[in-house]
């Protein structure tokens, strides 16, 4: 039985892209068939995450409108056979996407894959509406910060009233959160909220909390999910994520501050 | 805390202040997305009722919700057609 995860946030820029590239090639890495599509209408950059820009031909907007088969725009990922990405079209028409075009293509998906990953835009409009429409699971990204909380808070509020599932009474999608660039030792001295603080405010436990590292810009950057990257803390910390999202119980790591040197100490290193 | 921060001023609490103002605006947005959702199912409801015992059209009943800071209050107006003479 194959799932459809959507990874949202209303706000952007906390790291739905770079989840989703690193949630799919976990899942892929665990031997599942998985598909991530990118829903960002006019600003294509799964693609540019997953390394995969050169290689574009067709896009989501061409498989619905019919200009390709879903076979011709499916790019095959070079680290793993069972991962494919769909890119999103650069057009600037934002009605590109109907509701029934994504669902067909959806369906068509599921029957080749285990799991869908639908990355959303950023905002609660049209786009953002129907990457997270089909969803069995969402996963919202959250950065521990004020913005970013309380957009998450008015999502959450979407995905339990507006998806097929809550409207054909099939239940709701279950929710994650998933708490990104986490500085531990700024939470330490007050300056940001902690796990706790946040799980708080949205009444929701988090699937995976991502530290803040140099990594995550240096994995896009080579257009390498950082997931791959398996001795930096961030990457660490995506595969945990993904193991929970499997069923499977891992302590939450990387939460206490480095230990600094006494020059480091000194000179706020 | 490094040495020299001890010559800055004492840092406040940011993330605790952040918490707070977080609690409150989320659960006064949560508040009225939830009742926002029952009004048009209600306001079809009372529609329904009134129409039992009068002939109106929809845009005879009017419902809306009026909030002051703590209080809330339910306003309804029904607008009754004009009595034919007898």
């Amino acid at each position: 039985m194959s799932e459809i995860i959507v990874v949202t946030s209303g706000k952007g820029g906390v790291g739905k892209t770079t989840s989703s590239g690193s949630l799919a090639c976990g899942l892929a890495r665990r031997n599942k068939r998985v598909a991530v599509v990118d829903f960002d209408i006019g600003l294509r950059n799964l693609d540019l995450i997953m390394g995969c820009e050169r290689r574009v031909v067709y896009d989501f907007v061409n498989v619905i409108q019919g200009d390709a088969s879903l076979k011709q725009a499916l790019i095959r990922d070079r680290r793993f056979d069972n991962l494919s990405i769909l890119a999103a079209s650069q057009t600037r028409d934002k009605d590109a996407l109907s509701q029934e075009g994504v669902e067909r293509v959806l369906e068509e998906l599921k029957a080749e894959f285990d799991y869908v990953i639908c990355d959303s835009p950023a905002g609660i409009e049209r786009g953002a509406h129907l990457a997270m429409y089909f969803a069995d699971h969402a996963i919202v990204v959250v950065n521990p910060e004020v913005s970013s909380v309380r957009d998450s808070d008015r999502v959450l509020g979407l995905l339990s009233s507006k998806s097929k599932r809550a409207e054909q009474g099939r239940g709701k999608i279950v929710e994650h959160l998933l708490l990104t660039r986490y500085a531990p030792d700024r939470v330490e001295r007050g300056e940001m909220m902690s796990i706790k603080d946040v799980e708080d405010i949205l009444g929701i436990k988090v699937l995976g909390v991502i530290p803040e590292s140099p990594e995550v810009l240096q994995a896009s950057n080579a257009g390498v999910p950082v997931i791959m990257d398996e001795q930096s803390k961030a990457g660490m910390a995506y595969d945990d994520a993904v193991a929970r999202l499997l069923g499977e119980q891992r302590p939450l790591r990387f939460l206490e501050p480095e230990k600094k040197g006494f020059f480091q100490r000194l000179f706020r290193g | 805390m490094g040495l020299f921060d001890w010559f800055r001023t004492t840092q406040r609490n940011t993330a605790g202040t952040a918490k707070e103002r977080l609690l409150i605006i989320v659960a006064q947005e949560r508040a009225q997305r939830d009742s926002e959702d029952y009004l048009p199912t209600m306001k079809r409801e009372l529609l329904e009722v009134i129409r039992k015992y009068i002939k109106v059209p929809e845009s005879a009943v009017q419902v809306q919700l009026h909030r002051d800071g703590n209080e809330e209050r339910l306003e309804l107006t029904v607008s009754l057609p004009e009595s034919k003479p007898l």
